[in-house]
């Protein structure tokens, strides 16, 4: 069976001036009930790999340096 | 095949840790510290489930001075048309103010008057029994700081499939996969404790969204799954849930933190047409109603309150329960001050925390499963809510320490550990197939189109052929790694609600709970039908029901107090 795969807009963007991944930052990995971030391990930044948000805000409120920012989903906004 | 899973042993396991389950651990454990109790969660503790952010207020407290458990077991007596065990709700309300002290010693912030007491409001059709929160954010960093206290053994990121039951039909332990690796593990327990949430992934949002639900998307409905598969029974299933919520936003308004402070549910020209905002089937049916009468949309109104007011009503709704209600809005350029909010009806979902449905429990949390116990939005106690979910945490809790205390652990059939892991484990070792997402969209979709109430006896029946060739599909459902897997696992559990959804409709065969259970072809209550209707899974692996008769009232609710719910709808001049 082909499959293929689809590009979508995520609402979660990430400042990577910000970011802290690099010095061992896991917070908004750890608190996303959905498990939709992941660190980005070649550029040390925590990014969005999966589009099931539930635009709830943990990731963004427990963020230590406010470098994620939660946008509604487009398909909801 | 050699051995594809590891075996780990506890005392009490909780399965869930939203806000029921952390209630449950803490209190065993404070109970009898020397049981090893363990607290596995799909999502992560400090932040999962439906208070994930906090909650903007107690639905259903029962405060001295206020209200008596005895109103409040009327109130719901008759909120959920007649069918309720009153023992189960008693003991909720019997529990309810020692839990709110609990809860308030522990630091959880309620709103109080001048002179320290709790400020209670009416939201209610007949009591009083709202409890605001305005700074209630900070509930699960007090449970999480409690779980470490009292040593609780925190598991995360694990997804319990199944639960197992022994040679005596006791329970045994349940299969779990870990999220992030895929790795199985049966945990052997002597009691466990399924506090799951609601089945919030069962109708589709109308905005396509498959995330963009009511309840917490992590609430796929695992535990009634679980449950079935168990052999427990269920029951209520038939009484959905149905929110009237922000549109597209799709989350509450929320009618109880502006009701108290002046703000109401209106029609397109401004005008109120409910007398209250309590939410019950009755009164979605009159909201429904509305929508799709000339007069609809329908809004929620604020912008005749003060600025003061407003400001109030803002600062608790975008810091609390669901905070990015304010973000939606300032991209829809809506503001309270000036606009009225759209408001719609949600997808449906089976959560007793709002309505009824869910796995039989009797007032000591029991399930039919000696051994398995169950409390919050995924146990059948109509109406339950935050507190409910603490209460009922607390009381299962307390119930499996007494159980495992004299207890020694039942041993689980190798056979069911290694055909679950197989099955576990079938989609990651596909190359290429039908995708999680693929599989939940449609069958979302199908129950949308067949049912959505108002229920059709013909389209439920359909809906059961499209699901049943929907199972045969997920043959060949395909996950690329444990996140995928995840979902995967997950439409399963879906899928199983879908089908008891509509197998407990078309068995009852008559109108009730206003919206929840609207038969077309059935349009009226009919007594022969005020009794339970229990779900399971019989001798040869079909899905059946039957009626259990309701238990005797102890308060008997009186005629006057009954009308009060069937005349929801605002008379109108021209409606005399
Ligand atoms: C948006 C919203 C607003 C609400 N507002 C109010 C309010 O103002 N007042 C009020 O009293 N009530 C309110 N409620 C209801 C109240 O929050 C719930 O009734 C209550 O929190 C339910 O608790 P629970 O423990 O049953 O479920 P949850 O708190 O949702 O916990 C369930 C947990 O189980 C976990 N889980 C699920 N499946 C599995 C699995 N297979 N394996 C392991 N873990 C699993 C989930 O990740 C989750 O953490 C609201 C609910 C929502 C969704
Ligand atoms: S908003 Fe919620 S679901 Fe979305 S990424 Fe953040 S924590 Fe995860
Ligand atoms: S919490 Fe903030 S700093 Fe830490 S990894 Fe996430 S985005 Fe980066």
């Amino acid at each position: 069976m082909a499959t293929a795969s689809m590009s979508v807009k995520v609402p979660v963007s990430v400042d990577a001036d910000k970011c802290i991944a690099s010095k061992g930052c896991t917070v908004c990995v750890d608190v996303c009930p959905l498990d939709v971030l992941v660190i980005d391990m070649n550029n040390g930044v925590a990014l969005m790999q999966y589009d099931e948000c539930w635009y709830c805000t943990p990731c963004e409120v427990d963020c230590p340096t406010h470098a994620l920012t939660v946008d509604i989903p487009y398909l909801v906004k | 095949m050699g051995m594809e899973y590891s075996e780990r042993e506890v005392d009490i396991l909780v399965v869930g840790g939203g806000t029921a389950g952390p209630m449950a651990a803490i209190r065993a454990k404070e109970t009898n510290p020397r049981l090893n109790v363990m607290l596995i969660e799909k999502a992560n503790v400090k932040r999962s489930g439906a208070i994930s952010m906090g909650m903007d207020g107690l639905n259903n407290a029962v405060i001295p001075g206020h209200a008596t458990p005895e109103q409040y077991v009327r109130e719901i007596t008759i909120a959920n048309d007649g069918i309720v065990n009153q023992q189960a709700i008693l003991a909720y309300a019997s529990n309810s103010f020692q839990m709110i002290q609990r809860l308030d010693k522990w630091g959880v912030k309620f709103e109080k008057d001048e002179t320290g007491e709790f400020a209670v409001k009416k939201v209610h059709h007949l009591g009083n029994y709202v409890l605001p929160m305005p700074e209630g954010h900070n509930v699960k960093k007090i449970l999480y700081r409690l779980l470490k206290k009292n040593r609780v053994d925190v598991t995360n990121r694990y997804k319990v499939t199944r639960v197992a039951v022994g040679k005596n039909h006791r329970v045994s332990g349940v299969m779990a996969v870990d999220t992030r690796t895929a790795e199985i593990v049966f945990i052997k327990a002597k009691s466990v404790i399924i506090c799951t949430g609601a089945a919030g992934r069962l109708g589709l949002p109308s905005s396509g969204y498959l995330f963009g639900t009511y309840e917490n998307p992590t609430n796929a409905g695992d535990g009634y799954a679980m449950a079935y598969h168990a052999g427990a029974e269920l029951s209520g299933i038939e009484c959905f849930q149905i929110n009237p919520l922000i549109k597209d936003y799709n989350g509450p308004a929320c009618a109880y933190v502006t009701g108290p402070l002046g703000g109401y549910t209106a029609n397109a020209h401004g005008e109120r047409f409910i007398e209250c905002d309590y939410w019950s089937g009755q009164m979605m049916l009159e909201f429904f109603r509305e929508l799709e009468g000339g007069n609809g949309p329908v809004f929620l109104k604020v912008n005749h309150l003060a600025e003061e007011t407003i400001s109030t009503i803002e600062n608790i709704l975008h810091t609390n329960e669901r905070p990015s209600r304010g973000r939606f809005h300032k991209g829809r350029g809506t503001n309270y001050r000036d606009d009225m909010i759209e408001m719609h009806i949600s997808e449906i979902g089976l959560c007793s925390g709002h309505s009824a449905s869910g796995i039989w429990v009797n007032e000591r949390a029991e399930t039919t499963i000696p051994g398995l116990y169950a409390a919050g939005d995924v146990a059948c106690v109509p109406h339950n809510y935050m507190l409910g979910a603490f209460v009922y945490g607390e009381i299962a809790g307390l119930e499996a320490v007494k159980y495992c205390e004299d207890m020694r652990g039942e041993e689980t059939d190798k056979e069911f550990m290694v055909r679950e892991s197989e099955r576990i484990l079938r989609p990651l070792k596909r190359k290429s197939g039908i995708t999680p997402y693929q599989a939940e969209y449609k069958i979302r979709r199908l129950v949308n189109d067949y049912l959505q109430p108002p229920k059709v006896t013909r389209k439920m029946e359909l809906g059961l052929r499209r699901f049943s060739e929907v199972r045969d599909d997920l043959e060949g459902l395909w996950a690329d790694g444990p996140h995928n897997l995840l979902r995967a696992m997950e439409v399963h559990d879906i899928l199983d609600c879908a089908e008891m959804a509509a197998v407990s409709s078309l068995y009852r065969t008559e109108s009730r709970w206003g919206l929840y259970h609207y038969r077309v072809d059935y349009p009226e209550k009919d007594d022969d039908w005020l009794c339970h209707v229990q779900l399971y899974k019989d001798g040869e692996g079909r899905m059946v029901c039957k009626k259990i008769p309701v238990e005797p009232y102890i308060f008997e609710p009186d005629a006057g107090e009954i009308q009060a719910y069937e005349r929801l709808r605002i008379v109108t001049k021209d409606m005399v």
